[in-house]
């Protein structure tokens, strides 16, 4: 259970931390390590050497920024569902929060360092998707700004360069018409999500969907949009009947992981399951 | 003096695991300990060409680095099976260490040895292994094939065995006659124990006295010893020590004689340092023994009036690559003899094919064939009832052996000593409601919503056995066991058993046991189990046998005490032995006040100055040996109602009732809490838990993140009541109650959530996708309808 | 390479030299012999090792002892004061625990619970327990022994 031998430096700042990934070879960044220390464990990853990165205090923060939600890389899952000001501002994502591996884990593992490993079953990139979330890099060149859409390009891949790192991600805050949730069938073992769909809507006066994001993970490589979901959802009422109609579908068996978790085909009717459950309690609470 | 029989008092043994105080074997820290970490095959099946360990010996830290030839050279044997099924039994060799084969994945092929873990897994990453990859066989119906590769050359077809039990012709007979025939086709799927210790083992060999200890994390310490020394090492018994500390869980899985116990054993005395190794969560998946994994194929025949008119069975066991400690007697005699269960099925035959596959080796796991029988039995009777248009309990309960009817012997050779199996079903029906249960799953389908409701009324033989018995049908050990008490001169009480506590509660039950009888307070008694020093002998927990088998000792050494006991109070008080009576700790001579205590009789034996020393020795100690007449059969009623998720098949359990019927009960909070674990595990079985291989051998659930078993969140409360019906052979009147939760709870979920979906079957386990797939599928039929 | 370390374990301060790849429940149980923190599996699933680190509850298996530097751990060990915690009383009373194995564990992550939900419903308990298996008990007596404990404080 013990991982290889490696070396360890403890950052103290941003700054730090990158120039510590700059000068080594394998370097690898130590956040909550509930991804990277099980790996490392099983001696399927055997960095030369850790940079933690957990102390950085400036990372740990919550803020609110011109109706921004800014949550630094290193709060914790726990933090996050517990956070007043997050399930205020963002109830779905506190919420997810609160689902994500089981209370330990929360206890330790990280925002950043969930969405740097991206692991096609986290549950956090469906809601960076459907929440249209910015993520937060600094580098060696300057801190970047990436798009939820653009940040997840393949299996455990991001669009985090060599030497960079997530420092913060930026959630909206949800407005009066504007509604959100996660719904996830776990894995009964590694509580994984099997499939999660997050959900984003906004209504008008009259009822009518004006905007919908839909996150969808644990079924592909990668977490992805269900854009034409989205679209089936713009411009309607959202009962019932619209959003069984717009969910119908809404992924391609050909397009799923296969398992023995799961086979491609239960992952996509579970994309339609999920999606329904999540459009559905969005909508509920974006018509208030 | 308070009686302790039937109360439920708080476990001695908590006070030490609340506190951090427990001691199980990967705590024990000897002066000088090396650590052992062993090179395990990544193939199912490969012939090993060569192995270099140079650049590993050459690791600081590093104190050795053996093959499994360095064993054989030494003279030490191959492991053997303990049961003996049928004269052409295949028993290839199980060497500690591979010596030219692999024939599963983490069969093990070198060992590293190092002042401290880290430096004997870093070597062990250094230990070159030239490998030449053989098609491996994996399933069984594959390795019935004449072209299929074999994992051991000596077994043509990957054959170990056949076995039949019963009337072939009369079944077959009985089947061409029926009115009806239910058929069924099941796969038990293969299980992993997963205690949650991880298993562990310390050689320690003593260079001043030339004794060895072992400490390993075994149910069965005893026979530990007797397998190690009479089998494979050759080392005198009497120079052997095994201890089974704290043991944090078995299930079977840890009633094994395992490579590792002789590893440990042969190195210390090589290196002449304690060598400890402990596994991995990773490696107890590819090395301990597995449990379950049979195909199976059933009829049932009926009557016109829906009585069983027969019932027949053919089996296909999997063995895995070796045949483990009690392999091949699970699919065999702790199964077919099953097959009756509650019912009066006049005539059964059973049919076994014990089969070789390149995967880790199969023997008991929690009910241990009985669950098997019981699964297969009950989703019958449900089937059965479904096709007939009988209420599932009706359709028992016309079944049943009446209560009059005991004892009764079985077409499958047992003979059942006493039940009253109607009782526990009416008590069971009752305890849920069943009426009102059925409106309410009415009500429910009405509204769109899958409810189910599930049967399972199951019969165990266990109380492990008499010995007789046992060795006709092929064990190769006696099934008795050793209770001893000794009486220290302050009248305080050791008792000494040979069985074992994992989680059971021994030193509570026990010593409950001995406080009743010897009429003395609890506090006054100590258990010690689990040393082969300090106890004459035993053959270890499994089969529900502690109680019934280890216990009966127990009630046999108290009933020579206090024969003896009787005697020095006789002579004290200067009265015959049949004017005493023994109440309260005190004989008294019946009639008048003249009485003396347990305490003063206890002194008289040590200091035997006014003692009848011509008739008596002085001391008072006595041990016996409980050889059980039969078996004993615990029997019950379990009924659960499911809710099933329409859209994705994920099942709800809505209620769970048990009616157990364990005999006497000396702690019914104990019996509660082993109900409780024992249909937990059970639906752990029938809901989230499979060993999966590959078709080349790999282990694709080798972890918790793929092996699901049952959390907090996936289980319900459980309501668990029981009727008592004594066993009337032992004198204790008990029966046992490990297992009867895990061979009941199986079939009653799974019969459940097919009454919900409204199918005929749903393949171990019942995951949600499965669980879905025949949701859609039932909707297609119908609508094809 | 080694890392100096200061640990405070159980009210005590440790200091110790570690090698980085050192996991803290290997700290715990090979230096400090503090052998109630066992360990289950090697995924970060089992919840054996649960400890307390500055007052939550981790799993021990997957944390690197220098990450604990300069924090307070609390172990099974260091539950009862003078008296047996509430929950280990509990524990007992509803015969919560068989082999004991699992036991340390789910009496820290009962603790976290408890300090941040007073009375949790039966729901919440079950969820609270999601890393911690038990193979004994099938919970039920868990459930309990923590109802108790909640009701006892």
């Amino acid at each position: 259970m013990t991982p290889s031998a490696f070396n360890y430096a403890r950052a103290a700042t941003v700054e730090e931390a990158l120039a510590l990934l700059a000068e080594h070879d394998n370097a690898r960044l130590l956040a909550g390590g509930h991804s990277l220390i099980p790996a490392m464990k099983l001696r399927l990853d055997d960095p030369a050497l850790l940079v933690d990165v957990s102390r950085i205090s400036s990372l740990s923060q919550i803020t609110l920024h011109y109706n921004r939600l800014c949550i630094g890389a290193l709060v914790t899952h726990r933090v996050v569902e517990a956070s007043l000001l997050v399930q205020a501002q963002c109830g779905a994502l506190a919420e997810a929060a609160g689902g994500i591996g089981d209370p330990q884990v929360r206890n330790r593992g990280t925002l950043g360092g969930s969405l740097a490993h991206a692991d096609p079953a986290a549950d956090y990139p469906a809601l960076v998707l459907a929440l249209d979330a910015d993520i937060i890099v600094s580098g060696a060149t300057g801190k970047r700004t990436v798009g939820a859409d653009d940040f997840f390009c393949g299996l455990f891949e991001t669009a985090l360069q060599d030497g960079e790192m997530i420092t913060e991600a930026h959630f909206p805050c949800l407005g009066a018409q504007e509604g959100a949730s996660y719904a996830k069938h776990a894995s009964p073992a590694s509580k994984y999500a099997v499939v999660g769909v997050a959900a984003y809507v906004a209504v008008d006066a009259t009822g009518q969907c004006t905007r919908a994001r839909i996150g969808v993970t644990g079924a592909a490589t990668h977490a992805f949009r269900a854009e034409e979901a989205e679209m089936r959802l713009v411009g309607k009422q959202l009962n019932a009947s619209v959003i069984d109609n717009a969910v119908a579908g809404i992924a391609d068996p050909r397009d799923m992981l296969s398992d023995i978790g799961a086979s491609s085909e239960y992952r996509a009717h579970l994309c339609s399951v999920m999606a329904k459950r999540a459009v559905s309690a969005a909508a509920a609470e974006a018509m208030g | 003096m308070p009686a302790y029989i039937g109360k439920s008092i708080k476990r001695v043994e908590d006070e030490r695991f609340i506190t951090g105080r427990g001691r199980y074997t990967d705590d024990i820290v000897l002066p000088k300990m090396t650590h052992a970490w062993i090179v395990r095959s990544p193939w199912a099946h490969a012939r090993i060409k060569s192995i270099d360990a140079t650049e590993a010996r050459s690791q600081p830290g590093v104190v050795a680095v053996f093959v499994g030839q360095d064993m054989v050279d030494d003279g030490i044997n191959p492991i053997p099976t303990g049961w003996q099924i049928g004269a052409d039994m295949k028993e290839p060799p199980h060497h500690t260490l591979a010596v030219d084969k692999v024939r599963h994945v983490g069969d093990g092929v070198a060992v590293v040895i190092a002042d401290t873990r880290e430096v004997a897994q870093d070597a062990a990453e250094l230990v070159v292994v030239d490998y030449e990859p053989l098609p491996a066989v994996v399933h069984m119906d594959d390795a019935l094939h004449d072209d299929a590769p074999l994992v051991h050359d000596g077994a043509p077809n990957n054959v170990s065995f056949t076995w039949e039990l019963g009337d072939r012709e009369a079944t077959d007979a009985a089947l061409a006659s029926a009115h009806h025939i239910t058929s069924y086709e099941v796969v038990n799927q293969r299980l992993i124990a997963n205690a949650i210790e991880p298993r562990s083992v310390i050689g320690d060999h003593d260079l001043a006295t030339g004794n060895l200890t072992l400490y390993t994390s075994s149910q069965n310490p005893h026979l530990i010893r007797l397998l190690l020394c009479a089998f494979v090492t050759g080392l005198p018994e009497h120079k052997v020590r095994v201890i089974s500390p704290d043991v944090g869980g078995g299930f079977g899985s840890k009633i094994f004689h395992y490579p590792e116990e002789v590893l440990c054993t042969w190195a210390t005395r090589k290196i002449g340092r304690p060598v400890k190794w402990t596994a991995e969560r990773s490696e107890s998946f590819v090395t301990d023994a597995q449990g379950r994994d049979h195909i199976s194929q059933a009829q049932m025949a009926f009557d016109a009036e829906g009585k069983i008119t027969g019932l027949k069975v053919d089996t296909k066991a999997n063995m895995g690559a070796y045949l483990s400690t009690f392999a091949g007697g699970i699919p065999t005699w702790l199964y077919g003899t099953l097959l009756a269960g509650q019912y009066t099925t006049p005539v059964i035959h059973v049919h076994t094919t014990g089969i070789f596959t390149n995967t880790v080796p199969v023997d008991a796991l929690r009910g241990a064939g009985r669950p098997e029988a019981t699964f297969l039995l009950e989703r019958l009777m449900d089937l059965a009832a479904n096709e007939m248009g009988y209420d599932p309990a009706e359709l028992r309960r016309m079944n049943f052996i009446g209560a009059d009817q005991f004892p009764y012997t079985t077409p499958v050779v047992l003979e059942y000593d006493s039940g009253d199996y109607e009782a526990a079903l009416d008590a069971a029906l009752d305890m849920i409601g069943y009426a009102d249960l059925r409106q309410m799953q009415e009500q429910a389908r009405t509204a769109g919503r899958l409810v189910g409701i599930g049967f399972s009324t199951y019969i165990e033989a266990c109380g492990i056995a008499p010995s007789a018995v046992a060795g006709a049908i092929g064990a190769r050990a006696g099934l008795y066991d050793s209770g001893m008490i000794r009486v220290h001169p302050t009248g305080k009480v050791q008792a000494y058993t040979g069985v074992h506590s994992h989680g059971q509660g021994h030193e509570t039950t026990f010593a409950q046991l001995v406080a009743h009888h010897l009429q003395i307070p609890m506090e006054d008694v100590e258990l010690v189990h689990g040393d082969t020093a300090l106890i004459p002998f035993g053959m270890g927990t499994y089969g529900s046998r502690s109680l019934a088998v280890g216990g009966s000792a127990i009630y046999r050494a108290l009933e020579k005490v206090l024969n003896k006991a009787r005697k020095i109070a006789a002579h004290k008080l200067e009265a015959a032995e049949d004017d005493l009576e023994y109440v309260g700790g005190q004989f008294t001579v019946k009639g008048t006040d003249r009485s003396v205590g347990f305490g003063d009789i206890a002194l008289t034996a040590y200091v035997p100055h006014d003692y009848p020393i011509e008739e008596l020795e002085p001391g008072l100690e006595f041990n016996a040996f409980y050889d059980p007449k039969n078996f004993t059969f615990p029997f019950g009623a379990h009924i659960c109602a499911v809710e099933v998720d329409p859209e994705t098949g994920e099942v709800a359990i809505l209620r769970y009732v048990a009616v157990d019927d364990v005999g006497e009960v000396i702690n019914p909070m104990i019996v509660d809490g082993q109900v409780h674990g024992g249909i937990a595990h059970g639906i752990g079985q029938a809901l989230l838990e499979q060993g999966v291989y590959d078709n080349e051998g790999q282990l694709l659930t080798g972890s918790f993140m793929d092996y699901a078993v049952p959390r907090a969140a996936d289980l319900p409360m459980f309501e668990v009541d029981r009727t008592v019906t004594p066993c009337p052979h032992n004198p204790l009147g008990a029966k046992g109650a490990g297992e009867t939760g895990t061979i009941a709870s199986t079939p009653c979920i799974v019969n459940a959530v097919c009454d919900a979906v409204g199918v005929r079957d749903i393949a171990m386990p019942l995951t949600p996708e499965r669980v879905w797939q025949a949701i859609r599928a039932s909707h297609s039929t119908r609508e094809a309808a | 390479m080694t890392q100096s370390i200061q640990v405070t374990v159980n009210g005590k301060e440790q200091q110790a030299k570690v090698e980085p790849r050192t996991l803290l429940v290997d700290f715990l149980r090979s230096t400090l012999g503090l052998t109630g923190t066992h360990v289950g599996c090697d995924t970060s699933q089992c919840g054996a090792c649960n400890v307390h680190v500055d007052g939550e509850c981790v799993k021990s298996c997957t944390v690197f002892a220098v990450q604990a530097d300069g924090s307070s751990v609390t172990t099974i060990e260091g539950m009862a004061g003078g008296e047996l915690h509430p929950l280990q009383v509990a524990f007992r009373e509803e015969h919560a625990l068989q082999c004991g194995f699992c036991t340390p564990g789910m009496i820290m992550t009962a603790a976290d619970l408890l300090s941040r939900n007073a009375s949790p419903g039966e729901d919440e308990i079950r969820h609270a327990l999601e890393g911690n298996y038990c193979r004994c008990t099938g919970y039920h007596n868990i459930v309990k022994a923590i109802q108790r404990a909640a009701e006892a404080t």
